[in-house]
């Protein structure tokens, strides 16, 4: 579990002061995939930084494990930031080190022993699928392959919270697949707590449990990803959940359907979890003497189930 | 045909005076690069937005740096006189040149090695300071390792400047090709003996070149 309170960052420069975080509060449970999406410069950036201290906050609480990691000193800042994993867009790996090396880094920085650390990176190197790749230095591996080293580094202590900083953002979209697909299964198999911050809604659709919008440092909009789907509130999330459907939203090219006609109806409709799994529509035109004509529809898997729109013309009697 | 070419050419003086030149070399080159990467260390880590920003120990060193840097070689020679004779216990010989050499050498180096520093990858130390790392483990398995290719290289063209430098310590009496070159040769009008020691050092030069050009690319995994 971890719970943030009114977490703040002021930048102060010569002639401005800018509030990249502000006043921002969230809880995640243990075991959840927490994204937290906007465009940059809204701050998503500043504030995973803020949860491992790579920028020290200007006000609020961070509370890990019981523990305050915003007022933390030095030294148990460091033995705290052992157990807080972090995988980044541009990797950051050691070039000077070959896989092997590099996932055994953070071990040798936790001082375990060189026994011990043999067995656990073995066992990472099986768990993110770079098998006989252990020598091969990280020039010699392509982006997603990098990633994956990434997040064997990241999470080589046993952390209990990994957080992802745009970690997705420099891969092509297939790539971006297997490295969520990656995500999700680690999150599955070890219960660990993620949060990951993206400008892509479609990698908070494939793989997180909620979500937070960011703009100019504040939390416009949080909750479940299907919720935030279907009623975007906000101007920001509504462009957001464009992205994904991007026809849905050209209104002219539907316009060219819509007819006069007193006896029809254009109608959109919204499919949540396993309503869309069924054959509704066949079903209203069986039982309703009605006939039905699809327009437009899209559909896309998420965490919490399936979530699809569709644009139909219902032609019928009215009553 | 030898004896031909170069009449007063002495072989036996010359190997002397060839392991001295190595002599000199090596040994200062290594002082230089312990004292360098110190130096540079210091320089790199008391900068701003680095591990232990601190802007009077910066300006500090800097300024010793640029001093150094700023007198000539020959001149640093006769400064440290009394430095010398204090620590060797003699003013002549080639040990007599060794702390002129890494004084004169090391500065340069320092700076050298900042400039290597620059350009390790911020997100490298960023990702080594989220894992929890201290600062001597981010110094010593992270700045260093990472710097290593730009580090050899500028040793290497340190030490062919310590190579030069060497001749020069031996037109004061250090020993070595200089020495022989200028005594054996020039004083007495035996220009043979000046060219051969050319020779020799041109050879030598092109012996660090090349180790330092293979040692490179060897630590190069980029």
């Amino acid at each position: 579990m971890i719970s943030i309170k009114n977490l703040s960052k002021v930048f102060k420069t010569k002639d401005q002061t800018v509030n990249a975080v502000d006043d921002v509060s969230i809880d995640i449970p243990k075991g959840e995939i927490f994204g937290v999406i906007g465009y940059s410069g809204a701050g998503k950036s500043t504030f995973i930084r803020l949860i491992n201290r790579l920028e020290d906050p200007s006000e609020g609480e961070i509370i890990l494990d019981d523990q305050d990691i915003a007022a933390l000193k030095k030294e148990p800042l460091r033995k705290k930031r052992q157990k807080i994993g972090m995988i980044f867009q541009h990797f950051n790996l050691l070039w000077s080190r070959t896989v092997f090396e590099n996932i055994a880094f953070p071990l040798e920085i936790a001082g375990v022993q060189k026994n011990d650390r043999e067995e656990k990176v073995q066992e990472l190197i099986e768990l993110v699928g770079l098998k006989g790749r252990e020598n091969s230095y990280p020039s010699q591996l392509s982006g997603g392959q990098k990633q994956r080293v990434g997040i064997a580094r990241a999470l080589a202590n046993d952390p209990t919270v990994l957080l992802c900083d745009e970690a997705t953002s420099a891969l092509d979209p297939e790539t971006t697949d297997d490295i969520l697909d990656l995500l999700v299964s680690i999150n599955e198999k070890l219960n660990l707590t993620i949060i990951l911050i993206t400008h892509e809604m479609h990698v908070i659709q494939k793989v997180c449990h909620r979500v937070a919008v960011m703009e100019q440092g504040q939390v416009v909009e949080q909750g479940e990803v299907l919720n935030v789907f279907v009623k975007p509130q906000s101007k920001t999330t509504k462009r957001f959940v464009q992205q994904l459907s991007p026809l849905e939203h050209q209104i002219d090219r539907l316009d060219e359907f819509i007819t006069d006609d007193e006896q029809s109806e254009v109608v959109k409709l919204h499919f949540i979890g396993n309503n869309a799994k069924r054959a509704l529509i066949s079903e209203v035109s069986k039982q309703l003497d009605v006939a039905i004509n699809i327009l437009q529809g899209s559909i896309s898997p998420t965490q919490e189930g399936a979530y699809g729109t569709l644009y139909v013309e219902i032609k019928g009697e009215r009553t | 045909m030898f004896n031909d070419i170069f009449p007063n050419v002495q072989m036996d003086q010359m190997w002397v005076a060839t392991y001295e030149t190595f002599y000199m070399t090596i040994i200062s080159v290594i002082g230089t690069f312990i004292l360098g990467i110190l130096l540079g260390l210091l320089l790199y880590l008391t900068n701003r937005g680095n591990l232990w920003q601190n802007s009077i120990i910066n300006s500090i060193t800097a300024s010793v740096v640029n001093v150094f840097r700023a007198i000539p070689f020959i001149i640093l020679i006769l400064l440290l006189f009394p430095f010398t004779d204090f620590l060797v216990g003699t003013i002549r010989g080639p040990n007599a040149a060794l702390p002129a050499l890494i004084i004169g050498a090391a500065p340069f180096y320092a700076r050298l090695v900042e400039i290597a520093l620059k350009e390790v990858d911020k997100g490298v130390i960023e990702a080594a300071q989220a894992m929890g790392a201290k600062a001597h483990t981010i110094i010593f398995k992270v700045l260093l390792p990472e710097s290593m290719p730009a580090l050899i290289s500028g040793i290497t063209v340190t030490a062919i400047a310590l190579i030069s430098y060497t001749a020069m310590a031996g037109v004061i009496g250090a020993g070595g090709l200089g020495d022989l070159a200028y005594m054996q040769g020039f004083q007495r009008r035996n220009f043979d003996v000046v060219f051969l020691c050319t020779i020799f050092i041109v050879v030598i030069v092109f012996i660090f070149q090349f180790l330092g050009d293979w040692s490179s690319r060897k630590v190069d995994h980029r």
